[in-house]
């Protein structure tokens, strides 16, 4: 495939998005159960809802670059029955909605106490709303990896893996995002979200490197022989039909060497994975604010990187009717 | 149930290409709109089509064969095209199982032409839509027209008549004939698409003849032996008589 910056930004901003409202509410389930002895502070829950909702805006302005049509983009939330992309499409504004709903109501302080316990476990109305926003979440990484995994015969991408690979990933950018703004507004969390952070990006890292030993070693199913129906060993494409180029020729090939896409692929390795984790640890040691967002920026890039290489790995049966001009 | 389909014949077709443009004229004249040709007349010339024939060469020389390819948009019966739309604009009918594409509706997100195996859809870079073969359907069903040309463009531009074009639920149709006698198969039918179009092989008539059907065996009179009777220059009996 050849990978699509819309889809790329649009999928990697909504994870950090998703990442940092699940560390807001993370924060906020542990000191409900009083798991974090700091009284921390809601306007912090509430700042950092609203940085995650920026992101998801960031995402979905992204999105709408990859359309043809942007201004009908409201009927893409018809087929839900069917279409994964429909469920985003649907699943997203809703997430937005709660998490809109959840940064108000701690920076307005509008909460009611719902449940408490003897031993000190208290639930409030913000953390149900948390709690929904949170399935939410879910639900729009499983949509977002299943419109990839969904498709069956791009083999690569047809794995649960690729749906696992989304929640990890995103939560990962996202608790580091969460690392470095309470660096600034929550010194006391700083550990809390930076220990999750690593162990979180840990197995990202496993998920991550699974999926791309599994990819190493796929079988194509398709091949020119049942692409064209001919049973014989050897057949060798002589024209394509065309000379100049088509839709079907621009959105599925990279047009890049083997070896650029190796490159790629050992770029995101290290700066989705290792090298956050060595900044965040430093960072943390040295409660500096600076090297956390380097961390994050440098995890970004790192799954900027990671998303391209996703897509051109994909190799879409297609290609196989376009392999000469 | 009807499914409408295209059958092609790949011993027939020449690659001609006479199929490519008639379909690209009759559907960029069309009520559903143009389809685009950028640079056409320049440098990196390219568009939108709903139909190619490509070309393969199939063994070791010298005992190649070469191979046209006339490629389309096949109906699949289950088109994994259809689901993933998220607007609905791509839909399969079911009064004749033509795949189509609600130009009005779609968004040009691309996501049907990721999950069709086969490649078979274009978006334009002009109306920014998805794009693909109607099966003519804006032709096929024309009162207008002689019963005789309501048919696909392309099937009645074929000048070697490799394109076939009917129902091929019914079973008398011609094409259901032309695939249950000649060998019809299916594109890719490892993921379960069940393509409506189908393809006729490549196939070779020799004839082997035998000694024994040159000379037959049980002939005890042997008066093949003897040959006609050669003609004689007198005048004969026919020419003298008066009937």
């Amino acid at each position: 495939m050849n990978p699509a910056f819309s889809v790329i930004f649009l999928t990697t901003l909504i994870g950090v998005g998703q990442g940092m409202f699940l560390a807001m509410f993370t924060g906020q389930s542990y000191s409900a159960v009083e798991l974090l002895s700091t009284q921390i502070s809601p306007v912090f829950y509430a700042t950092g809802s609203l940085i995650a909702l920026a992101f998801l805006i960031a995402g979905l302005v992204a999105s709408f670059f990859h359309l043809g049509r942007p201004e009908r983009a409201w009927r893409s939330a018809s087929q839900w029955r069917t279409s994964w992309l429909s469920r985003e499409v649907i699943v997203l504004p809703v997430l937005m909605a709660f998490i809109f709903l959840y940064s108000v109501m701690h920076f307005f302080a509008w909460d009611m106490l719902l449940f408490s316990v003897q031993s000190g476990a208290r639930l409030y109305l913000s953390l149900v709303v948390g709690i929904i926003g949170m399935m939410m979440t879910f639900a729009l990484f499983v949509c977002t990896g299943m419109i990839y995994a969904g498709i069956k015969f791009l083999q690569e991408w047809a794995s649960p893996l690729t749906v696992v690979n989304y929640i990890l990933l995103g939560t990962a950018s996202g608790f580091t995002l969460s690392t470095a703004f309470a660096s600034i507004s929550a010194p006391d969390l700083m550990r809390f979200y930076g220990i999750w952070t690593l162990i979180i990006t840990a197995f990202a890292l496993i998920s991550r490197v699974i999926s791309l030993f599994r990819n190493s070693r796929i079988k194509a199913k398709s091949t020119i022989q049942t692409a064209i129906g001919v049973r014989h060993s050897k057949i060798e494409q002589k024209s394509m039909g065309f000379m100049g180029g088509a839709a079907t020729t621009r959105d599925f090939f990279h047009h890049r060497t083997l070896l650029f896409l190796k490159n790629i692929k050992w770029i995101f390795l290290i700066l989705t994975f290792p090298l956050p984790m060595i900044l965040l640890w430093v960072g943390m040691v040295n409660t500096s604010t600076s090297l956390l967002l380097l961390a994050f920026i440098v995890q970004y890039l790192g799954l900027l990187a990671e998303r391209w290489f996703f897509f051109a790995q994909a190799n879409h049966p297609q290609n196989l009717y376009y392999q000469t001009v | 149930m009807t499914q409408l389909a295209l059958v092609i014949d790949l011993n027939v077709c020449v690659g001609c290409h006479a199929c490519v443009t008639s379909c690209k004229e009759w559907n960029t004249s069309g009520s559903a709109g143009f389809l685009t040709d950028e640079n056409p007349y320049d440098r990196d010339p390219t568009g939108t089509f709903f139909n190619r024939v490509q070309t393969f060469e199939v063994g070791e020389y010298p005992h190649t064969e070469t191979v046209h390819f006339p490629k389309s948009c096949l109906h699949c019966e289950d088109p994994p095209c259809v689901p993933v739309c998220p607007t609905g604009a791509s839909y399969k009918r079911e009064e004749d199982g033509i795949v189509l594409v609600d130009y009005d509706k779609c968004i040009g997100c691309r996501y049907c032409s990721w999950a069709c195996p086969y490649g078979m859809r274009e978006i334009d870079e002009t109306q920014k839509v998805m794009k693909k073969c109607t099966l003519c359907v804006d032709r096929i069903y024309d009162e207008t027209l002689p019963e005789s040309e309501r048919k696909p463009a392309c099937v009645l531009a074929c000048p070697t008549s490799a394109r076939l074009f009917g129902d091929v639920h019914d079973s008398e149709s011609v094409v259901s004939i032309a695939i249950r006698e000649e060998g019809g198969y299916a594109l890719m039918p490892e993921w379960g698409t069940k393509p409506a179009n189908h393809y006729l092989p490549r196939r070779k008539n020799r004839k082997y003849i035998h000694e024994d059907e040159l000379v037959r065996a049980d002939n005890p009179l042997k008066k093949e032996q003897r040959g006609p009777s050669a003609p004689v220059d007198e005048p004969t009996l026919d020419d003298s008589t008066s009937w």
